[in-house]
């Protein structure tokens, strides 16, 4: 069975139908791309699956490696494995990322029936990971987000996931404001991160990403509906055409 | 209503942990407020004859008081008449010498609270001076401190023993005459903690004090006074809880501290009385008077208060900065849940040049809870350069609670410069998702992102009293977010 499946997926927001039916499946090892105008429901899509309660699922199934993902509370999906890298992160004052992170990981580990890491163990892991992903040392002593720069707030994010360790991370365009050095190193990292158990979906609205983490299919959504899928070359073939031509063949 | 915002209403509504009655014999009089009952209070106490006076001046001060209405809290009025003003536990000996001789119902009702008198001594180091409804049972480490010179008793001992400096200082930073409340203890107060640092000591330890309110009926009226002498340094902590009961208890408090040149005065408070049941009947109001006197050059007191209990809370800490370079602070988190009132903030007054003041206060309101930030900020005429920085940050954690906020600024010096600051958040849905997201609970969530918002309060706390103020929390705002 493949790591994520979705099937004939719907959800709205406040009465509002946004996703109508949405059918993916990502096997182990994948790199999915999602590509869409503004308002399309990618971010829809992910915090579904994340689990955020004030989505209302109206259809469909998921299944993450074998369980129904959709019946379980969005901390279990976390424990379970999926990541959820966010398109705006938010901020917690007061509360060092590092101190987060330590509670992050040893609520993960305690699921899933492993030691806690003691706190020497920690900061060995923090620092090692922090450094992968070029994170300032000094943002780990810093409240989570809080006065983070837009870009320092994705490179968060990667950082965050190269810790937790997910099967399955859905980054929400992670490459927007990101400068061309931190695009490489977040890109650098995601393909560090790649391996045979692992997938990635990707949304993003540009072409450049895709250059650095080259997706094995990417899909296009549109008023809440994937009306293409295909491979690589799709991206490219966006960029050039827009998505005017899918919307005609969506209408 | 997402399923985020039911987790967090269920979360507040959870029952009050410490509550519990001990059975312990009293020895309390009827209810009722007139002289004879003063004048029993103090021959109880074996009270020298001016402090007798003291006392029925304050009484027939305060019988020609109005009760005050300003505060943004309501309540039905209080009957004076149907408190009772006394009640001691019963000892077979006159003080117990050591720990291990107070009653042994009393050492259990700490444990149940968690907060073991002799673990404290041993692992602490604190000097532990408890006050069990109102007469102090026992009191530790009182040699190590009398080496230094340090006083360390109930009020009624240094009444007896050291009269002179109750006679000099008691009154003079809340006089009798201050307000109701203040007048009401005044008259009829029972007990409560003393303290004496003599010229350039810094005291060895943090000095604490547990209060409870036991007896039904029994109304609390506790005098505290720090005088610290120049030079001297000292750290007090006050914490208190009480057990569920029906009948609203009153709590009217004073403590009054006083600064001499160069002189620090530390005090913290993690204040946890009964809030009283859904409807907010049965809970402790709680009207207390706390006021700070920087009399020297350089000197500084500073207040911190971590409040999550209570009914209604009034209260007001307030620095006089009368000495030339001194300072005051205000540290102070406030929590209202259910049914809870509170009207709390603090009073600054510049009077020295170069005074310096910060106020940092963090509300938080959940369930129907209610609370008002109020704050004044004076700088009289003399005050040359006075400065002040006030923040005042509010969470909600639901729909049908409030917070309010009134800064008084009364500027009468142009060379003041004053800041202030001040926001209001509601706890994020968002930030509980993103904490979800990481693998984080709800409840851990929800106790990470209040004392986040709390930790520039927490770390002015002595460390001990910060995990306890921090522990406290979680146990309050479980079932406290919508
Ligand atoms: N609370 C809400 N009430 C009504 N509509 C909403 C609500 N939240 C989001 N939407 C709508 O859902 C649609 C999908 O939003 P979503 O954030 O998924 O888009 P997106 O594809 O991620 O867009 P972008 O590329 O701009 O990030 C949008 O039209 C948005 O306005
Ligand atoms: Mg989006």
């Amino acid at each position: 069975m493949a790591l994520l499946e979705i099937r004939n997926l719907h959800a709205r927001i406040q009465g509002v139908e946004i996703l109508k039916g949405i059918d993916l499946a990502i096997e182990r090892g994948e790199t999915h791309a999602i590509m869409g105008p503004n308002g399309s429901g990618k971010s829809t899509l992910a915090k579904v699956l994340a689990g955020d309660p004030s989505y209302e699922v109206t259809g469909g199934e998921v299944y993450f490696q074998d369980r129904n993902l959709l019946e379980l509370a969005p901390e279990d999906r976390a424990r379970e494995g999926v990541f959820l890298g966010f398109q705006y992160p938010v901020e917690i004052p007061g509360v060092s990322n590092t101190y987060f992170l330590k509670a992050a990981l040893n609520a993960i580990r305690k699921y899933r029936g492993e030691k806690e890491l003691d706190a020497m163990e920690f900061l060995q892991l923090i620092k090692e990971r922090a450094k992968s992903v070029k994170l300032d040392e000094a943002l780990l002593r810093r409240p989570v987000n809080d006065g983070f720069s837009g870009g320092e707030k994705k490179r968060n994010e990667i950082f965050q996931l190269a810790m937790l360790e997910p099967y399955l991370a859905i980054l929400d365009e992670t490459d927007s404001g990101l400068d061309i050095d931190a695009l490489r190193t977040v890109a650098e990292g995601v393909n560090s991160l790649r391996s045979e158990e692992r997938g990635f979906l990707v949304i993003t609205h540009y072409q450049r990403l895709l250059s650095y983490i080259i997706p094995d299919k990417v899909h296009v959504l549109l008023h809440g509906r994937i009306v293409k899928s295909g491979g690589k070359e799709l991206a490219e073939e966006l960029e050039g055409s827009g998505y005017a031509l899918f919307d005609e063949a969506a209408a | 209503m997402s399923a985020t915002t039911k987790t967090l209403e269920e979360l507040t509504n959870r029952k009050y942990e410490a509550g519990f009655i001990t059975d312990i014999e009293q020895d309390t009089v009827p209810p009722g407020l007139d002289e004879d009952i003063i004048r029993f209070i103090s021959r109880k106490k074996a009270e020298p004859e001016w402090m007798l006076e003291w006392r029925l001046k304050a009484y027939r001060n305060w019988l020609q008081m109005p009760v005050p209405k300003w505060a943004n809290v309501h309540y039905p009025p209080i009957d004076f008449q149907a408190i009772s003003y006394y009640s001691a536990p019963k000892r077979k000996e006159d003080m117990p010498q050591s720990l291990d001789e107070i009653d042994p119902k009393l050492k259990e009702t700490y444990d149940r609270l968690g907060i073991p008198l002799h673990e404290q001594e041993m692992l602490a180091g604190v000097a532990v001076d408890a006050v069990f409804d109102s007469v102090s049972v026992a009191t530790s480490y009182k040699a190590k401190l009398k080496e230094e010179g340090i006083v360390f008793c109930s009020m009624s001992e240094a009444i007896r023993e050291h009269p002179d400096l109750v006679r000099k200082y008691l009154g003079s930073v809340v006089p009798y005459t201050d307000n109701y409340y203040a007048g009401l203890n005044s008259a009829v107060f029972t007990d409560g903690s003393f303290v004496f640092i003599p010229k350039g000591v810094r005291c060895p330890m943090e000095l604490s004090t547990y209060f409870r309110i036991n007896a039904a009926n029994t109304g609390q009226f506790e005098r505290t006074l720090i005088i610290a002498e120049e030079g001297s340094h000292v750290s007090y902590l006050e914490g208190c809880t009480a057990p569920v009961r029906d009948e609203n208890q009153l709590h009217a408090a004073v403590v009054e501290l006083i600064a001499l040149d160069d002189a620090q005065i530390k005090y913290s408070t993690v204040q946890n009385w009964y809030p009283g049941d859904e409807e907010g009947r049965g809970g402790v109001y709680n009207f207390v008077t706390k006021r700070g006197l920087c009399a020297g050059n350089n000197s500084k007191i500073s207040w911190t208060q971590v409040e999550t209990g209570s009914a209604i809370t009034w209260k007001y800490p307030s620095c006089v900065l009368r000495g030339d370079n001194s300072v005051g602070e205000f540290y102070s988190v406030a929590v209202t849940r259910g049914r809870q009132q509170a009207d709390t903030g603090t009073k600054m007054i510049h009077m020295g040049k170069n005074t310096r003041s910060t106020i940092v206060s963090k509300g938080i309101s959940a369930g129907h809870g209610q609370q008002s930030y109020r704050g004044l900020v004076r700088i009289t005429p003399k005050a040359e350069n006075a400065r002040n920085y006030s923040q005042c940050d509010s969470m909600l954690m639901s729909a049908t609670c409030g917070a309010h906020t009134f800064p008084y600024i009364d500027v009468q010096n142009p060379t003041a410069q004053l800041e202030h600051e001040a926001t209001t958040s509601k706890i994020g849905e968002e930030q509980i998702l993103y904490c979800n997201q990481r693998g984080i609970a709800t409840e851990d969530a929800v106790s990470l992102i209040v004392n986040g918002f709390c930790k520039e309060v927490f770390r002015t706390l002595p460390m001990e009293f910060a995990v306890e103020a921090q522990k406290l929390m979680e146990i309050t705002l479980e079932g406290s977010v919508g």
